[in-house]
């Protein structure tokens, strides 16, 4: 069973090296000059003003975390897949009720208001 | 096998390491990540591939990926206040606790008989296993968790409300 | 396993090339124009005479990007590049390795693509790359659930990851019968997962230049490109799995026709480019929460009642 898995690390590592290949390649190939203005970050043709690495405003934020809640949930639905027919009508109920449970926090977020945009 | 272990274990440990010691929090987030990953391999080790597959999709892929997302957002780059001394101090509490733990393993390790490892039994780790004992023996702690995440979702949407009121 | 290899990295290459050519044609045609003509028939090389001036050009680092990140993007986006092509069965003999956990090795090495964005965007020190950095999570937290969970309707009917099984199952009749509304859901997220239009947010260039890979150049910049539209063809391959028959069909070879379902369904992805406009990113959170994921999850009940009833 396990060296089934071992191509895994075979093409990840094969990834890596093509992909310094490449830019390594495209490095020696492409001329280097450098000028200040050329190095500067792209602001449309504008000298950049201050730093782009900000604090920003992410009004989903509370999103994210109720990704990371059904995200799991989702995950746990996955071993439930591959038994649902041997369990019978008791996997059926058994996973019925998880979603409900889970079903009713998505009502009360959405109750809540807390997937409006302000 | 063997050797394969022990070069993932090496670079858990050292990547491990790396998430501790360096200050940058986006290149220890990273590392993490890189730690995720040798931890998935592992597991691999172990015939658990369900769980290593998993720990990508979770860890690596939606817990890591929102924390780097907030440690950027947040511009913690800056070197914190307090300057050399108290990082001193920091340095040497840390090693400190780091040290007492390893002890405590150790000793713990030391402690137990092992014995011979159990028979493994045919189709151990595969999903359906693991989906077999979820679904079986661990129903209620399973069903609890739906109660978990929801109490979750509730707090985040509590939290929320408190910042926005 | 060395053909194989050598096998993967060409359709790779070769993927990527007549993507590229096959996007610009879609596109030119749509719009009354005939596109590329002058290299090769119809224009057929100009996406190798591209890749081969994209290689001779300058790779420019700006100042104060944060180097290692900055130069560890691209490679992030390449690393799942091949192994993702492992589990693809093209016919019932063209499968490299046929693994238990098939779809979900899909899933969680597709999951590091939006790691790769982040990385980029934050690292290159502009502001547009930061806001396609941002929008590209917002993106990911609105599609990857129900892509999770539509996904799992299809499991639940087969009982096994593995890919071979799942077209197997498909030997009376093809999921997108059964299963209308999955495919449906499962488009609209393989279309925002791999960034493009109507969910090129991250990457709007006529509002954030080029989004996160604003600040990458030369065969940087080729690399992300390269990841992009392997990704497009993965997901396409991933449909053509769960819902098309996989390499079922007549007369014609299995791999043959697995094939035609794929660039079928990639093509199907780049006529949505011209006629849907780019939604807004809280559009699409709100639709995602409010739509996508109530839909999925009562698909995935209807599924679960429908399998014990009959």
């Amino acid at each position: 069973m396990l060296i089934s898995y071992l191509p895994i690390l075979v093409y990840l590592i094969i990834s890596i090296g093509l992909a310094v290949l490449i830019v390594a390649l495209s490095e020696a190939l492409g001329k280097k000059t450098h000028t200040a203005v050329k190095d500067l970050p792209y602001e449309c043709g504008m000298v950049p003003i201050s730093d782009a690495r900000h604090r920003y405003a992410v009004k989903f934020y509370v999103i994210t975390m109720f990704f990371l809640v059904f995200d799991i949930e989702a995950i746990f639905l996955y071993p439930w897949g591959v038994i649902f027919k041997p369990l019978g009508l008791f996997g059926l109920i058994e996973m019925g009720v998880f979603i409900l449970i889970l079903m009713v926090g998505l009502a009360y977020v959405w109750g809540k208001g807390a997937l409006e945009w302000e | 096998m063997q050797v394969l272990f022990l070069i993932l274990a090496a670079v858990a440990l050292i990547s491990g390491v790396l998430v501790v010691i360096q200050v940058n929090p986006v290149r220890s987030a990273l590392y993490l990540i890189l730690n995720f990953f040798t931890v998935a391999g592992i597991y691999l080790l172990a015939h658990a591939e369900f769980i290593a597959a998993i720990q990508v999709i979770v860890y690596a892929g939606a817990i890591m990926v929102l924390f780097l997302f907030v440690i950027m957002l947040l511009n913690l780059r800056q070197p914190e206040e307090g300057g050399e001394k108290q990082h001193l101090a920091q340095k040497i509490s840390g090693a400190a606790l780091a040290g007492v733990t390893a002890l405590l393993v150790i000793y713990t390790c030391t402690r137990i008989n092992l014995g011979p490892a159990k028979e493994m039994v045919p189709g151990f780790g595969s999903t359906e296993a693991v989906a077999r004992s979820l679904f079986t023996d661990y129903l209620l702690p399973f069903e609890v968790t739906s109660v978990l995440l929801l109490v979750a979702l509730i707090g985040a949407v509590i939290l929320a409300r408190a910042r926005l009121d | 396993m060395i053909v194989a290899l050598i096998g993967v990295i060409a359709l790779v290459s070769v993927n990527a090339l007549f993507l590229i050519w096959m996007e610009r044609k879609v596109a030119a045609h749509i719009q009354l124009r005939p596109g590329p003509m002058e290299v090769g028939y119809h224009g057929a090389l100009q996406t190798v005479a591209d890749a081969l001036k994209l290689m001779g050009k300058e790779l420019i680092t700006p100042d104060e990007v944060d180097r290692p990140v900055y130069l560890l993007a691209p490679i992030i986006i390449f690393l799942p590049v091949l192994v993702l092509f492992l589990v693809i069965p093209f016919s019932p003999n063209l499968i490299i390795r046929d693994l238990n956990v098939g779809i979900l090795l899909i899933f969680a090495f597709s999951s590091l693509t939006v790691l790769s964005i982040l990385m980029a965007g934050w690292s290159s020190n502009n502001k547009y790359s930061v806001f396609g950095a941002i929008r590209s999570i917002a993106q990911n937290i609105a599609y990857e659930i129900p892509l999770l969970i539509t996904a799992m309707s299809i499991i639940l009917m087969v009982g096994s990851f593995k890919l071979t099984d799942i077209v197997a199952a498909q030997d009376k009749v093809w999921f997108v019968v059964i299963q209308p509304l999955a495919f449906l859901l499962y488009i609209i997220c393989a279309t925002a997962e791999t960034n493009r239009a109507p969910f090129d947010i991250p990457e709007a260039e006529s509002e954030l230049v080029a989004g996160f890979h604003t600040e990458y150049s030369g065969m940087r910049f080729g690399l992300f490109f390269l990841a992009e539209y392997t990704n497009m063809f993965v997901v396409s391959a991933v449909a053509t799995v769960l819902f098309l028959g996989g390499w079922r069909g007549w007369i014609l070879p299995p791999v043959v026709w697995f094939l035609i379902k794929v660039y079928a369904i990639i093509f199907l992805i780049m006529w949505f480019r011209w006629t849907f406009p780019r939604l807004r990113f809280d559009q699409l959170i709100t639709f995602a929460w409010k739509v996508l994921i109530p839909l999925a999850f009562v698909n995935l009940l209807v599924t679960a009642l429908a399998i014990k009833l009959f």
